[in-house]
């Protein structure tokens, strides 16, 4: 055969490749501009195998790019990587035979059968007996009995499920999953996020994006990029310690309708130096600062007022993350 | 990654014929469930030859026709009188003056104007085989073609009756004939050859050249990429259904064409299906290549387009092949509806055999390569 013939390295053969066993995806330096327009910055990261890594920014921020280019689907315009140990760069066909994509948008073929389409994923990745894995793989989706609808005519939710049974048939090592939950409610979503969790717990690596915060929380670790760069990365509890963020909730003292004084008050906060994030939840304002003494300071004359009550809180995520947000605009403007 | 890469890598590696099958499997299902293209797959070819094999009559009928007569005598009017009684021919009027009769012709009031020479008749009587002037507007040649030869037929009766021939027919006049516009004519049996490189053409350009923009427009692009198959593997899942596609269309015009036209097969069977497989392969080839050049459906349609209207112009189909300028039958050598035409005439009508037809042959499968070969190097391996 050609290819034992020009003596190319032969990673399946038994030459050691796997230093770093227990890393799925190390990428450092990674860019990738679309004419100008420099979508993804300086992107360093590195996802430990088993893990569920959570992918988050706001939309347009580069996460499709990002996976694109995990998976060689696009060529990085500077920096390196690896992905389960092969070259991002160099070595696209061997990723595609153990990387699971799912792409942001439905993929699969509309007008073949849920069972058809299982079939022609499983013939690709010779899979041995297509039909009986694609049967399997109906079975475990909870897809029994649609077998031959078109994928086509399925709801958003059956279509997510499908695209998940089809990215993991070929039994994958990872799993990159492009806002898999988007449209989705959140029964079906639930269903999904334990499935994940299942699919770790078997041993596979999940790389997931999503721009639901509370979805963050269900994820090992997780990234936050923006405007193509990463802002912070690790586990939830570690990115919120991190941020430095000081955070006080108030609330309104007695009965009746606070919303239109909780809003005045609200804005009134923000425009004090030393408060540097107002957040309504519910009933409640969440007050952030970068620094406790400012924050302190800027909430000295407010804690006088009667029917205000003050706790000390610590931040969540989301508030994390609007903060390095508008940092980040901050430092580019 | 390059195309030396993957064909050094992975074109024989295990799995090869496994993907190629898969990917035919679901071509072949999307082809079924498309009723619409799988309808026009199947009347295409049939509305094509009925409507053009009816429409395209070759046998002429009702030419119009003047006449110009600088002479008034006996044979004048015999002729004028044939030309009246003939089906072949419609006489409109008898010209005045070598203006009109000009003007006639030019305008299209007529498409044959007959000259008749002053001392026509005397000549006749005195055995000069005197020369009748034949115009013909061969903007459209077949009709043209054959209407001469019953032109001539028609005037020799009609001056034997009047006894200006003896019952011999020894060739008392001669016909000077002067072809206007396009000065070749083809014969009838001719149309439905044609029609088949025609056809197989056309359906097969546009099958292939919307396989490759219809996954990229539907998104399923993205996932086929990051899948384990390669360019090559793409490319043969995506042609091989529609070579069974284009030999059913195949069969459907010949058939039609034995039937309604009774086209006679001179030559050998087999060798036709075998050139007709190379050539589907090769129309196939260049629609996928388009395929992967265009950036959507419309621009690929359009590709198509305008590589079928020279297929249709140069090819020899709608004009004789000898009658065009060098550079033009240079062109008409790249493609694919040239060789097969020129081969399935041969086949068909003549008789001819494998090597007569070797040059036609090797051409046809250096496009279909030379159009494969760019489809793989060209063929977007990532959505850079
Ligand atoms: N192929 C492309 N050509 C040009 N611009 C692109 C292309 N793909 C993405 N972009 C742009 O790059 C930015 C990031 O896109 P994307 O990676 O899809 O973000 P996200 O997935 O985080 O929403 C967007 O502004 C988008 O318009
Ligand atoms: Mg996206």
């Amino acid at each position: 055969m050609a290819s034992a013939a020009d003596g190319a390295p032969q990673p399946e053969a038994g030459i050691a490749r796997e230093p770093e066993a227990d890393i799925a995806i190390e990428v450092e330096g990674l860019r990738k501009q679309f004419g100008t327009h420099v979508v993804v910055d300086d992107l360093t990261m590195r996802v430990r195998r088993r893990q569920i890594y959570g992918f988050l920014g706001p939309n347009g921020s580069g996460k499709t790019t990002t996976i694109r280019m995990l998976c060689g689907l696009l060529t990085p315009d500077a920096g390196r990587g690896t992905c389960l140990g092969y070259d991002i760069r160099t070595e696209a066909r061997r990723i595609r035979a153990k990387v699971g994509y799912m792409t942001q948008k439905f993929s699969l073929y509309a007008d073949l059968s849920v069972r058809e389409n299982l079939e022609f994923v499983a013939r690709l990745y010779g899979v041995p007996r297509p039909e009986a894995a694609a049967a399997a793989a109906i079975a475990r989706l909870g897809l029994e009995g649609r077998g031959k609808q078109l994928a086509g005519e399925l709801s958003g939710g059956w279509k997510q499920r499908l695209a998940l049974g089809a990215c993991i048939l070929p039994q994958p090592e990872l799993l990159l999953l492009d806002e898999p939950t988007a449209g989705v409610d959140p029964q079906a979503r639930r269903e999904f996020w334990s499935e994940i969790h299942t699919l770790a717990a078997e041993g596979l690596t999940v790389l997931v994006s999503t721009h639901y915060m509370d979805e963050a929380e269900r994820c090992h670790e997780i990234a936050y990029i923006a405007y193509g760069h990463l802002l912070a990365q690790g586990p939830v509890a570690d990115v919120i310690a991190a941020s430095g963020l000081t955070t006080v909730t108030v609330e309104a003292m007695g009965a009746g309708d606070s919303g239109p004084a909780m809003a005045a008050l609200a804005r009134e906060l923000e425009a004090r130096p030393g408060i540097d994030m107002v957040a309504p939840f519910g009933t409640r304002l969440h007050i952030s600062g970068r620094g406790p003494q400012a924050l302190d300071a800027a909430l000295a004359p407010f804690r006088a007022r009667p029917g205000l009550v003050f706790r000390a809180d610590a931040p969540t995520l989301e508030d994390v993350f609007i903060d390095l947000m508008s940092r980040s605009k901050d430092n580019m403007t | 990654m390059s195309a030396g890469g993957f064909l050094s890598g992975g074109l024989f590696s295990g799995g090869f014929l496994r993907r190629v099958g898969a990917m035919v499997t679901k071509e072949f299902i999307q082809l079924q469930r498309d009723r619409v293209t799988f309808a026009t797959m199947i009347m295409i070819p049939l509305l094509q030859l009925v409507l053009f094999g009816y429409a395209i009559n070759t046998t002429p009928r009702n030419l119009p026709t003047a006449v110009l007569a600088h002479e008034n005598t006996d044979a004048t009017r015999a002729i004028v009188a044939a030309l009246r009684n003939t089906d072949f021919f419609q006489f409109t009027r008898l010209a005045t003056s070598e203006q009109e009769a000009e003007h006639l012709i030019r305008a299209g009031d007529v498409l044959f104007l007959v000259e008749i020479p002053a001392g026509f008749e005397r000549a006749l009587r005195r055995g000069e085989a005197p020369a009748l002037l034949v115009a013909a507007d061969a903007t459209d040649p077949v009709a043209s073609a054959n209407a001469l030869g019953a032109l001539e037929g028609t005037v020799r009766t009609a001056l034997r009756r009047e006894r200006f021939v003896d019952a011999a027919g020894t060739a008392p006049f001669s016909i000077t004939q002067h072809r206007r516009y396009n000065p070749a004519g083809t014969s009838q049996l001719n149309i439905v050859p044609g029609l088949l490189g025609t056809i197989l053409t056309m359906t097969m350009l546009i099958f292939t050249a919307l396989s490759v923009t219809r996954e990229v427009e539907r998104g399923t692009m993205e996932s086929l990429l990051s899948m384990p198959i390669n360019p090559v593997e793409i490319m043969l899942g995506k042609i091989l259904p529609y070579v069974l596609v284009g030999i059913m269309q195949g069969v459907l015009i010949l058939g039609a064409g034995m039937v309604l036209f009774a086209v006679p097969v001179e030559g050998s069977l087999t060798l036709l299906t075998i050139v007709t497989l190379l050539f589907i392969t090769a129309n196939l080839s260049v629609g996928y290549t388009f395929s992967t050049l265009a950036q959507n459906q419309l621009q690929a349609v359009q590709m198509s387009f305008m590589f079928f209207l020279p297929n249709i112009l140069l090819s020899g189909f709608m004009f004789p092949f000898a009658g065009m300028p060098v550079w033009a039958q240079w062109i008409s050598q790249c493609l694919p509806l040239t060789h097969y035409l020129r081969m399935v005439r041969g086949i068909l009508l003549k008789g001819a055999g494998f090597t007569d037809l070797a040059p036609d042959i090797a051409a046809l499968a250096a496009l279909m390569l030379i159009a494969m070969a760019i489809a793989v190097a060209r063929f977007r391996q990532t959505l850079d």
